[in-house]
């Protein structure tokens, strides 16, 4: 048929040029710069980098392996503590609590890294405080180097644990445990033979997620890192110092890395689930526990919970700080609403705000265009056969971590290109945008694909049945019925894009700046007040468009399933 | 010598009272069924015995030790479940073999055990198959063996047949039923299909609102129901609220006057309910009885055919044989009446 052809060529053709320009066309550009330039031979930059007598280039590699391998175990112990306590146990508040650990997924990076510093950072409060109380001359302790940097990472990341380990215990089979308990077995051996293998592809999957993440990480070894050397801040780095070769070998290296686990995480939980073997419908309950084993655990976890929101309630409170008031104080000596006053009143402080906002939107607006396309030929259209297969290579720039897609950027758009309409984009307004389009598209393919597998192929053939033009269709049917899929997409990625950091350090410029850049600049100002207002302004319209996101979106369901 | 002895048991969850003051006594080697309707408490019972639910009050005895305070795995019950509960992600053999590990049995006699008792439900060759990947009829004789192998004192079955289809459902019920005999095991069957506890049971406890109406072998529930609930969820029997006469034999039903034959004894005079089983109720075409009805709506089953016929004010179920004369039997025909007293009961009123 005339018209279906048009409808698979029009979204193939957007995805193929979206696709060649924008991910591989970079990458190419970053593989050939990193294997060489003219003046010196193939390949030296990958011999010298992964020369074992290279001290700092492997000091790079094992600290970000070493850091990345602790936040997956810190995490884990965190995140599974959490999702036993807060979604399997009835207490009072639970469900309250079980939201508030959420939170830490909806900090934009920087945010989260500049909060944690203000609490636990050299001179942040709590060791202050400590000081003080013990009267001691230097302060107990003070987190910094790779500790700070894993303290920082179980911060953020242990949300993927909670999440994926609480849904596996969601579906958990109750009546497995009764069914172990009446064949003599214990609590422990229950747990360890039937509830851990039960959970286990939730936590290698949340692993391989945080592991990934980890390694991609950049604000917090910026700020935290101190002398230590980190592979995306050795590109950083390098790319700072014009050694662009540099820059783009150890980018290859790290988003090779980064696909390789990326592709093995999707296979693992893409994998059919023909293993759900018992049939019925499975109630859920409570993992029994002792009552002083069950007090013990909820104490930790609500102490935990309280060290989870010290940070943020310091970043509200330092918003309000005199600039250069707080000095030596436990906490700052004097307030005011300046700070705030000023993000609106002053043109040089508002620009940053009205960038990325003006950007987020751009972004948002490209990906659901895409993705939403992509999306159809994943779930309706000529890919559907194979799904998985596509379905990775459509999401994989998701999984290039921020850091390496500025650089691909940079090498491929610093001279004129085709596909930047024959101009240079380095340095303009569009790069940064193009660098969170590329980086989250991603984000909405998946949630439009799930959405489009919700809606039957009879729906759309008994459409067809009517003879309305195809436009009609897919405006009268297709979108209201896959519209919460595209808002809640559309959401995340502004979500991310306003807080974005990774990419835009690499490729801003003055004019352009983003909030996140912006943020980093006071903080180096010791302007806190300033960058602690601008920190807690991202945080509520990350939260207003989180809370937006539930509204319009729940036909019942939550964005996260808590 | 009794097995499993239940004292005024009583469960309560905040203010609803699941089961309330059960008492009953299981001998060795019974097969006994629990029956009732949805929500009467069955599965609720059952899981006291296996001590998922502590009772609010009561005693549960097993084999003659008081286990109300003890943990399932101290009480040597066997379960099989509803969903089976197999663990997915093991063998069969592991499956079954998970019981005898805490047994600290040799490899070999491990191994022995679970060959003997997966002979003993056909599945010998499953041994090394994952549990996804049997049938669910399968999956449902796992469980059964995985219960069996650690040789529980009382084995519980909570609706372990719902999930098959029809033709299984009788195969595996009759597959049960041989395998309690050559154990000689004492099993507590929850149901709340009739013909499943009929089929399987030495004895049956009827229970309605957490309480047990009637407890007797198949047959004494069936032909001698005690209240007009047991004999309505047994017999399909028609309830007819209405008044004894006994200085004139009759039973007043609207404006149905039924003369009641010598076989019934001490009537009181007062509100009664009749029970009328459909296949109590005999029609003829055309009619030559004493009580004449309309046929309303029939439905023709095969074997039988089910009628519903207005006599006079009373609307009642009636069950045939098909036959010639029930082919003739279409709505709007009249027809003759006639009840077969032996098949019917007189109960205290609802």
């Amino acid at each position: 048929m005339q018209r279906s052809r048009w409808r698979t060529i029009l979204p193939l053709f957007l995805l193929t040029f979206v696709y060649t320009g924008y991910v591989l066309y970079p990458f190419g550009a970053m593989l050939g710069v990193s294997l060489g330039r003219d003046d010196k031979p193939l390949l030296t930059v990958y011999t010298t980098l992964l020369d074992p007598s290279n001290t700092a280039s492997m000091e790079a590699i094992v600290n970000s392996v070493l850091v990345a391998l602790l936040s997956v175990l810190f995490s884990c112990v965190v995140g599974t503590l959490f999702a036993v306590v807060f979604t399997q146990w009835a207490f009072p508040l639970r469900h309250v609590l079980g939201r508030l650990a959420v939170i830490p997924i909806a900090l934009p990076p920087l945010v989260g890294v500049i909060a944690f510093l203000f609490v636990f950072g050299e001179s942040g409060i709590l060791p202050r405080l400590l000081r003080a109380a013990l009267g001691m001359r230097e302060a107990p302790f003070a987190l910094e180097g790779i500790p700070a940097i894993v303290a920082v990472h179980t911060y953020s990341f242990y949300v993927y644990f909670y999440l994926f380990v609480a849904n596996a215990l969601r579906q958990l089979d109750v009546s497995l445990l009764e069914a172990a308990e009446t064949l003599g077995s214990s609590q422990v051996r229950t747990l360890c033979r039937i509830v851990l293998p039960e959970v286990k592809p939730a936590l290698l999957g949340a692993s391989i997620l945080t592991f990934m993440t980890s390694m991609a990480s950049f604000s917090a070894p910026l700020l935290f890192g101190g002398e230590k050397r980190f592979m995306t801040l050795q590109i950083y780095n390098a790319k700072l110092n014009g050694e662009v070769d540099v820059a783009a070998a150890v980018s290859v290296v790290l988003a090779l890395i980064s696909i390789l686990f990326f592709i093995v995480l999707k296979w693992m939980i893409e994998e059919p689930a023909a293993r759900r073997g018992t049939k019925g419908a499975a109630r859920t309950g409570t993992l029994r526990l002792g009552p002083v084993s069950r007090g013990v655990l909820l104490t930790v976890s609500i102490l935990l919970l309280i060290i989870e929101m010290l940070p943020l309630v310091a970043i509200v409170l330092i918003s309000f700080t005199q600039e250069g008031s707080w000095t030596w104080q436990i906490l700052p000596a004097s307030y005011t609403v300046e700070n705030y006053l000023k993000l609106f009143s002053d043109e040089a402080v508002f620009r940053p705000i009205l960038n990325s906002v003006a950007m987020s939107v751009l972004t948002v607006a490209a990906t659901v265009i895409v993705g939403v396309s992509i999306a159809y030929l994943l779930t309706k259209g000529l890919l559907r056969r194979r799904r998985l297969l596509f379905d990775t290579i459509a999401t994989l720039p998701y999984a290039v971590p921020g850091t390496v897609i500025a650089i691909s950027l940079i090498l491929a758009f610093s001279t004129p290109s085709l596909f930047a309409g024959g101009r240079v984009l380095v340095g303009t307004f569009a790069i940064l945008p193009l660098a969170y389009f590329v980086k989250m598209f991603p984000l909405v393919v998946r949630s439009a694909s799930a959405a489009l597998e919700q809606v039957d192929d009879s729906v759309l053939e008994a459409a067809e049945t009517f003879s309305a033009g195809a436009l009609n269709r897919l405006r009268r049917i297709l979108l209201p019925l896959i519209r919460p899929g595209i808002v809640s997409g559309g959401l995340l990625v502004m979500i991310a894009a306003l807080g974005e950091f990774v990419s835009s350090i690499l490729l801003y410029t003055y004019a352009n700046r983003p909030i996140s850049v912006e943020i980093l600049a006071q903080m180096r100002m010791y302007n806190f007040g300033a960058a602690a207002a601008y920190s807690v302004l991202l945080l509520i319209l990350v939260l207003m468009l989180t809370a937006a996101a539930q509204r319009w979106t729940t036909n019942g369901q939550r964005v996260f399933n808590i | 010598m009794t097995s499993l002895r239940l004292s005024n048991i009583s469960k309560r969850f905040g203010t609803v009272h699941a089961v309330r003051e059960v008492s009953l006594d299981v001998s060795a080697g019974e097969f006994f069924s629990i029956l009732g309707p949805s929500g009467c408490g069955k599965t609720t019972l059952l899981r006291l015995i296996a001590g998922f639910e502590k009772p609010t009050a009561g005693r549960i005895m097993l084999g003659g030790t008081d286990v109300t305070h003890r943990p399932p795995r101290e009480r040597g019950v066997g379960m099989v479940f509803q969903n089976y509960a197999l663990f997915p992600h093991m063998t069969v053999f592991e499956n079954v073999a998970f019981g005898l590990e805490t047994k600290k049995l040799s490899t070999t006699e491990t191994r022995r055990r679970v060959e003997a008792m997966l002979e003993a439900v056909h599945l010998a060759d499953k041994i090394n198959t994952p549990v996804p990947h049997l049938s669910g009829g399968e999956q449902q004789r796992v469980a059964v063996a995985r219960a069996l192998v650690v040789e529980p004192a009382v084995l519980l079955f909570d609706e372990p047949l719902s999930n098959l289809d029809v033709a299984l459902r009788v195969k595996t019920r009759e597959e049960i039923r041989t395998l309690q005999r050559r154990f000689n095991i004492t099993a507590i069957y929850v149901t709340h299909d009739q013909a499943e506890a009929m089929s399987l049971s030495d004895r049956i406890a009827v229970m309605r609102q957490g309480r047990i109406e009637q407890i007797g072998t198949p047959s004494e529930i069936y032909e001698s129901p005690r209240s007009a609930f047991v004999a309505a969820f047994l017999g399909d029997a028609n309830i007819l609220g209405g008044t004894v006469d006994g200085v004139e034999r009759v039973f007043r039903v609207g404006a149905l006057h039924l003369r009641l034959p010598e076989g019934f004894s001490n009537l009181h005079n007062g509100a009664a309910t009749l029970a009328v089983k459909p296949e109590a109720i005999l029609l003829s075409s055309p009619p030559q009885d004493e009580y004449t009805g309309i046929v309303k709506h029939r439905e023709y089953l095969g074997f039988v055919t089910r009628f519903v016929v207005v006599a006079s004010d009373v609307t009642l179920n009636a069950t045939a044989i098909s036959s010639a004369a029930t082919m003739r039997m279409t709505p709007g025909t009249a027809v003759g009446i006639r009840f077969d007293w032996s098949r019917c009961s007189i109960l205290p009123p609802e």
